[in-house]
């Protein structure tokens, strides 16, 4: 296969498809209870520099619990999958806990605009960068499941998006045309939240899977938050129910409205307010250290970030927000 | 009642035009012409979102919207803050994977798609990345998110931006997004799917589609009391001009109606000031 040419992009996590099925071949896959907490298992997977991939999709269906917790155990160094990363990234930009970053999208929090510190963390040069696509990260994570080196695709043909990337531009062995390759993606950490768990790790995702189904897959650790515990009889009364199965988890905790700020799907809508409250923030370094210490630093944990944000009062107005298709958006 | 709200501010902005719609309303209605009965069409959040809820309450009821993160025909209370939020699945008919629906485009089973961007040149190629040296940027954009992917896959896309030199440049300081690259026969070159590529550009002052042979943008149509001087005048590169430019036919009372009563009642889209 001819090598056409090659992005000029850091690859951060070079593909290791043999070094991660011996990672697969050491795991105990016996169905044993995996239940701890949020602060014991930052602490005990979360090393500084490791290599992270969050699900869900940005502000919907997040794992904020772990997020804060990464921020407030003060982690550093730690390298990031932006695919469609928008509050989860702002979280640990914040938090100053991000030095290396595979970009699909980041900086941006979609229809509600730029979070300031990011774009001042990357026109100040502090962050590594490797520019992908959505799809061409997603296909990394692919490449990563299915334990094979690289995933063949069609695009960042031709652009800068491309030029800045780790992939490269091969003859295909089949038709002669070019084809582009993404290198596998295994990420050292996945952290996940889902609807439903049960002890051992089996989960039920509702709604869309984004590509968390990949992610777990393709992660050395999966970390899972869920809003709800239910028995393993769950799943066995349903075996479709399993979005993500047992032996790709290592962690689950049960924490309910995990999500928050972001939306669950069929539970509660995002809080547009609060996420306002952040970009806004950001605005003004003072008040940006006052709000990360009100809401992360002085509070002892995700529970109490909720409380602080209005509590069951708040959630029950996302909660009708959700249910109803409210069409005002604050 | 709705209806008198969202015109509100516009009317106070730029005052009420003879025509009784405002050039949000006709880029809408431009745009969700473009959008077939039958087709398969991928939309962000905003005005794509909007112009394909109006094609769909309008001439294309079985146009099925999908949604990069996974949503696929939903029917929308109301329009979507993420292309990842519930909204994007709320009846939908499948709710499946970025995977999954990435790959529906890279077999060539979508139509359609909308992308958007801080600067696009003459050959419909798009910069949603920097301003500026990618090394030292001036401004740090989002990136491409699926933006890369959708205009290198999906059959056409078709933009809907501001008209205004800052965006309508010479040269991209980064090319994120592929309309025609270079020109004619660039995309099959670098091996992007052949027979696909952008369609159309819509703006506040015209429509331009793109020349079959060169591969560069041509005006096609020209909006209600805008001059050539003006577009021109907006346009940082040469654009090409189409022999028999028309007027760009506007909204219908009935378009109107959808926009305002069904698709955008808060007027989020119609309403805003266009910047």
């Amino acid at each position: 296969m001819k090598t056409i040419k090659w992005g000029k992009g850091p690859l951060f996590s070079p593909p290791d498809p043999f070094g991660f099925r011996k990672n697969q071949k050491d795991m105990d896959r016996s169905l044993r209870v995996k239940t701890t907490t949020v602060d014991r298992v930052v602490d005990e997977y979360i090393k500084d520099g490791c290599y992270i991939a969050s699900g869900g999709f940005g502000t919907n269906r997040i794992p904020t619990a772990l997020l804060h917790e990464i921020v407030r155990k003060k982690k550093k160094d730690l390298s990031f999958a932006g695919h469609t990363s928008t509050h989860d990234y702002q979280i640990l930009i914040n938090g100053e806990c991000i030095k290396r970053v595979d970009a699909a999208y980041i900086v941006g929090l979609e229809a509600r605009g730029l979070s300031t510190s990011a774009r001042k963390a990357h026109e100040n040069g502090l962050i590594e960068l490797c520019e992908w696509s959505n799809a061409s990260l997603a296909w990394r994570f692919s490449a990563g499941a299915r334990g094979i080196p690289f995933f063949p695709t069609y695009v960042n043909l031709g652009t800068d998006t491309f030029e800045y990337s780790a992939a490269c531009v091969v003859e295909c062995p089949y038709t002669g045309k070019p084809v582009s390759l993404v290198p596998a993606l295994n990420p050292d950490v996945a952290l996940i939240h889902v609807h439903r768990a049960d002890e051992t790790g089996n989960c039920e995702i509702e709604g869309i899977t984004v590509a968390d189904t990949d992610i777990a897959a393709a992660s050395r650790t999966t970390i899972v938050t869920c809003e709800e515990m239910v028995s393993a009889d769950y799943f066995r009364r349903n075996p479709n129910r399993t979005t993500i199965p047992w032996f790709c988890v290592d962690a689950v905790i049960q924490v309910p409205n995990g999500s928050y700020p972001g939306n669950m799907p069929g539970i509660y809508f995002s809080d547009e307010a609060h996420l306002r409250e952040w970009l806004e923030a950001e605005k003004d370094e003072k008040k940006l250290k006052d709000f990360m210490n009100k809401y992360i630093y002085s509070t002892k944990c995700f529970e109490e970030y909720v409380e602080k944000c209005g509590g069951k009062k708040r959630i029950e107005e996302l909660r009708k927000k959700e249910l109803t298709g409210d069409i005002l958006n604050g | 009642m709705a209806r008198a709200i969202a015109e509100k501010p516009w009317n106070i902005m730029k005052g009420i035009q003879m025509s009784g719609y405002n050039k949000m309303e006709l880029m809408l209605s431009a745009a969700s012409r473009v959008l077939k009965n039958g087709s398969m069409v991928i939309v962000g959040t905003g005005a794509p979102c909007a112009a394909a809820m109006l094609a769909q309450k309008s001439h294309a009821p079985d146009m099925t919207v999908i949604f990069e993160a996974g949503g696929v025909g939903p029917q929308l209370p109301t329009m979507p803050i993420s292309v990842g939020d519930s909204r994007t699945f709320h009846k939908g008919i499948m709710a499946t994977s970025m995977d999954d629906i990435m790959s529906m485009l890279q077999r060539g089973a979508v139509d359609t798609c909308f992308i958007g961007g801080a600067q696009i040149d003459m050959y419909g190629n798009i910069n949603s990345t920097v301003i500026g040296d990618y090394n030292h940027p001036k401004v740090r954009l989002p990136g491409s998110g699926g933006a890369n992917d959708l205009a290198s896959l999906c059959w056409n896309s078709v933009c809907m931006t501001v008209h205004s030199s800052r965006r309508f440049v010479r040269k991209l300081d980064f090319v994120t997004t592929p309309g025609y690259l270079e020109g004619r026969g660039s995309r099959e070159k670098e091996g992007l799917p052949p027979g696909s590529g952008p369609l159309s550009v819509i703006t506040d002052l015209c429509i331009m589609g793109f020349d079959a042979n060169s591969k560069r943008m041509v005006v096609s149509s020209i909006h209600q009391g805008v001059t050539k001087e003006e577009i021109t005048r907006n346009t940082g590169f040469d654009l090409l001009w189409a022999e028999d430019i028309a007027e760009t036919p506007g909204p219908g009372k009935k378009e109107l109606d959808i926009l305002g009563n069904e698709v955008d009642p808060m007027g989020y889209i119609i309403s805003k000031p266009i910047i």
